[in-house]
Formats: structure tokens, sequence, C-alpha cells
């Protein structure tokens, strides 16, 4: 596994730069990640971001947009204004968890 | 008597059945699957329908033909389980007592999720091809169709067979060409995935695919909702895909009992042991094939090789034994290619498609990730072995798990690093 150095925090990734270890992730980090992909972080985010770190916990993998929605009640269409284009995505990487399987 | 309870008699209830009755002794053990009708649908047929190459009539059989002696089937509309009384209801208000569960009943579509898809377009520029009925109505669409924008779409994942919309595509792309009519159409592959494909070699070569027959993909791609007035599908970040013709795999769910019996995820599969395939929650409840969360393919070859490992496994558990036996994940499915050629991909949880030959390594005779007239003529004759070999039960000599034996795995620095 790869790491890399984003803001000073030493990190574990995958190819695509999600990280593998939820145990390295913290709230500055978040901050940090989100910068990456040019997300400033408003509550609302963090609303999503400990639902998304809670599920993980719970289920052992990211949630997908429709979980997110009917388990953690947050809609869809805010996902999108939040991490626009690639929500599920975008909500994982900030949150210190590995990419959404993409359901086969 | 222990009773051994399958719900649902489609492509895995059957298998399971079947293979357990003879498995299971007579004398001691009771096998009963319920339906709620007696026509067994041969689902990837549902493909050629609207093309006239199978008529409806040669993809659906009555049930009782395929189920073993031995093995009674009950005919009604299953409303709940009740997990921890041991008992299934119906509809009509019967109760069926169990010992042993095993929930095989598949996934739907369901259009009514999406807003708009159910309007006054639905079956008249509408059409899915998911159900027979949609299948028949599609292929008179397409009668009547002379050009214009004619869209193939995905609403969400997971799907039954994900890549039937691709074959879809690559159909409809070989049918406008021979009625000389391919001109005038563009030709639309709508998709929430960020490609062709799932996995990224396959996702790259069926992209490729796509790009070679001038079919546009609109990927990353969420539909909130669809504009009967316009005409047009519309996503959550407001893009628009206007359409002539839209052949659409709705949302897709388990069977709504799972959900009000309290057995399911959000979409309401069953949560099981992906390895196992037993119930997270119940130690006698089992699922198999679509109906289950695992994250396989949902697919009738999937749903052959699970059951290869779990009837092994289900004797071992109930004589109080540990389950030796692990799926793998083992998806095996041919992708029509149009022109009469067909391509083929072999992969399981770990390891995706990937070029090379199967099932025997250089020999194939089947090539992987490579369009071949051998694959397709595979794909057509596969509708006899489904009902000949696969739904009795009988052994099919293929390997339940994969094998990476004659594949090619290209390097990792091929890997294009995707933005996240
Ligand atoms: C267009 C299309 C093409 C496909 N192509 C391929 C392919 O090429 N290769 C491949 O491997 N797979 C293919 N598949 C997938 C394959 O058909 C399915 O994966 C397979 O049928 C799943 O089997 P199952 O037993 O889980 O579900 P099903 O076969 O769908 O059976 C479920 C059964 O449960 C019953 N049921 C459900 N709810 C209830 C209820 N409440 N009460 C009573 N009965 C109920 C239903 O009537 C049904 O008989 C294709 C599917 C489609 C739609």
């Amino acid at each position: 596994m790869p790491t890399t150095t984003i803001d000073g925090h030493r990190i574990q990734v995958d190819p695509e730069g999600f990280m593998t270890d939820p145990a390295e992730w913290s709230e500055p980090l978040a901050e940090a990640l989100a910068a990456q992909i040019g997300l400033t972080l408003t509550d609302e985010h963090w609303k999503a971001i400990r639902f998304a770190r809670q599920d993980f916990a719970d289920q052992g993998e990211s949630p997908t947009l429709r979980r997110a929605s009917v388990v953690g009640g947050l809609p869809t269409k805010s996902l999108f204004a939040l991490f626009p284009q690639k929500p599920a995505k975008k909500l994982a990487y900030v949150a210190g968890l590995p990419k959404p399987r993409g359901c086969v | 008597m222990p009773k051994l309870l399958v719900l649902g008699a489609g492509t895995a209830g059957t298998m399971v059945a079947n293979k357990l009755r003879r498995r299971l002794d007579r004398r001691e053990w009771q096998v009963a699957v319920v339906d709620r009708d007696d026509a067994h649908h041969y689902r990837p047929g549902y493909l050629f329908v609207p093309f006239g190459t199978y008529r409806a009539e040669d993809v659906v059989r009555s049930r009782h033909h395929f189920l073993a002696d031995g093995v009674d089937l009950v005919l009604g509309e299953i409303d709940r389980v009740d997990a921890d009384g041991d008992e299934v209801l119906l509809a009509d208000g019967r109760r069926l007592a169990y010992d042993y569960l095993v929930i095989a009943t598949g996934a739907v579509t369901r259009p009514d999720q999406t807003p708009g898809l159910l309007g006054r377009e639905w079956r008249r520029s509408i059409f899915d091809f998911y159900t027979l009925d949609g299948a028949v109505a599609l292929g008179e669409a397409l009668a009547g169709f002379d050009g214009g924008r004619l869209v193939v779409h995905v609403t969400e994942m997971p799907i039954t067979c994900p890549v039937a919309p691709l074959e879809m595509t690559f159909l409809l792309d070989a049918w406008l060409r021979t009625r000389g009519i391919r001109d005038l159409v563009d030709l639309v592959y709508v998709t929430p995935l960020d490609g062709a494909f799932t996995r990224p070699v396959a996702s790259a070569h069926l992209g490729g695919m796509l790009e070679d027959r001038g079919i546009a993909l609109e990927a990353d791609f969420a539909v909130e909702r669809v504009d009967p007035e316009r005409k047009a599908l519309v996503s959550y970040d407001e893009r628009e895909v206007p359409f002539d013709l839209l052949v659409t795999v709705p949302l897709m769910t388990g069977a709504g009992f799972v959900g009000r019996s309290g057995l399911g995820d959000e979409l309401d599969y069953v949560r099981v042991d992906p390895h196992t395939l037993l119930s997270v929650d119940h130690d006698n409840l089992f699922a198999i094939g679509d109906a289950c969360d695992i994250p396989a393919s949902k697919a009738g070859s999937v749903a052959h090789f699970a059951v290869e490992v779990f009837v092994d496994n289900f004797v071992q558990h109930v004589r109080g034994l540990a389950m030796t036996g692990s799926f793998d994940g083992h998806a095996n499915c041919f992708v029509e290619s149009g022109d009469d050629k067909a391509l083929l991909i072999d992969f399981n949880y770990d390891t995706e498609p990937l070029p090379g030959k199967y099932p025997l390594p250089v020999l194939g005779p089947l090539s992987l990730l490579k369009e071949t007239r051998a694959n397709h003529l595979g794909k057509l004759a596969f509708r006899h072995v489904y009902w000949n070999v696969l739904l009795p039960g009988r052994r099919v000599p293929l390997p339940a798990s994969m094998s990476m034996a004659g594949k090619h795995a290209p390097h990792e620095d091929q890997h294009e690093p995707q933005e996240a």
C-alpha cells in the first residue's frame, strides 16, 4: 500500500488516493483532504461526514447515496450540492473511508 | 420431520430445492418451495425478445416441470417472514412453518421510485426490458422507430445482470445498422457509474466498444426524475438527457416482504455472510441469488456457483458442523456485442474481469474479454443448458471457484488513477 503525506499527516492510501486505514483519519485531516478536492467544509458537510464514519463503523462499508438518504436522512440533492459530481466518492474520500464499492 | 422452506422458485430457488432434495433423506426431511405463480421465466432471454430472436413463449415454462419429485410447490404471494417464530405468512392468510428457510425471491424493478417515469410516456416512449411485458412492448416500439435520440439508461446500482444494458445497447446499434437507419439515430448510454462498467479493465474495454460504435457515454448520471413533457432524464446535478425513445433499467430492490420482515438492507436485500450466505441475524435462515446483499453480480451464473458451495455448507450446518465451503463471488457472463458476436467475462469478489481463455487455459474454447462468434453461440446455447441441466440441478462441469489459469493481468501501471 502506498503512503502519502497530506498537510503533514502521513497516511496509507489506495492507488486512487482513498485512505485504507480509517483509524488514521482525524478532523484536521478531513479539512486537508477536502482542500485537495477543492471543498471547504461546512456544518452540512460535517453532518454527512459523521454519518459516513458512523455507518462505516457499523457496516464495514462506505455508504452509498441511497444509504445516506434512507438511513442517514441526507437528501441526495443536498449531497450533490455539498460534494459536486461524485458525492458518494467525495464523501468517502473526505471521511477517510475506502472507495464505495462500485456495485458489480 | 424437519422442514426446509425455499422462498422463490426462480433460478436459485429451483436449483437449491432440487439439489437439496437429493442430499436430504426423504424419510427425514420435507422440502417445499413457494412462488406466486407457475410461470418460470428464462430472464436472460428477455434481451432477445425485442429483436424477435425469441418470442415470449420461448422464455416461459411451468415451474412444476423443473421441480424434482418430493419437492412441494406452494403457490401464493409471500407477505412476511416471522423469523423469530419460524413461520412464513402468505397474503391469503396461510402460515407455513419451517425449520430452515432459504430466501431466493430475487430482485424486481421499481419504476415507481423515479418521479415521472410512470407518467404518460411509460410504454409510449419509455420502456424497460427486465420484465417480459416490457421487452415485448419495446419490440413493438422499435418496429415503428425511424430515427432520433435512442437512450439506454441505468437508474442506480446494483442491478441484476449489470452487463445487460450494455448488451441491449450493442444489439440496438447492430439492429439499426441492419435496418439502414443507424445514421439517423443518436445512440446514448447513460449510467450512474463513472464508466461503461464497474471494474477498470472491463470498463475500459467495453467503453472502447461504445466509442468504436459511435455511441455516446453519459457517465456519473444520477437520475432525479423524468420530465415527460420535455421527454428528458434530469439528474440531481441538473444535467438533462433528452430522448425520443428511452430504454431504462429502473431502480431495483429485493422483494418488499424482506424489508417488511426486518431482514433487509436499505434496498430490501437480505443481509448475509458473503462466503456462507447465512443470515447475519438468524442461524436457520439463508439467502441466495439476487435476493441477498453479497457484493457480487446479480446473475444466474453467480446463483449457480453459489448454490454449488451452499448445498454442502447447508448439509454441514444442519448437522451442527462448521461450514467448510466459502463462496468467492464467482461470476461468468456472456456479453452480446451485436453482429452475432459476444464477449465472455469471468470474475469474482477480488479479481476483476481479465482477458484470457475459458474454461481451459490457452485452449478455451471461449475467449475472455474478446468478441467472438463462439461466445455468441455459447450464449444462445445457454437457454438449452439452463432448462435441461442447470435448473434440474444436474452437474455442470465448471468449477464453482474462479480460476486465474489462462488469464493475463495487465500491468498495474496501466490503470489510470481516477480523480476521487
Ligand atoms: C434482461 C436480463 C438478462 C439477463 N442475462 C443474464 C445472463 O446472460 N447471464 C446470467 O447469468 N444472468 C442473467 N440475468 C440474471 C438472472 O436472470 C438472474 O440473476 C437470476 O434469475 C436470479 O435468480 P433468482 O433465483 O435470485 O431470482 P429469480 O429468478 O428472479 O426468481 C425469484 C422468484 O421469486 C418469486 N417471488 C418474488 N417475490 C415473491 C413473493 N412476494 N411471493 C411469491 N413469490 C415471489 C418470483 O416470482 C420469482 O419466481 C439476466 C437478467 C435479466 C433481467
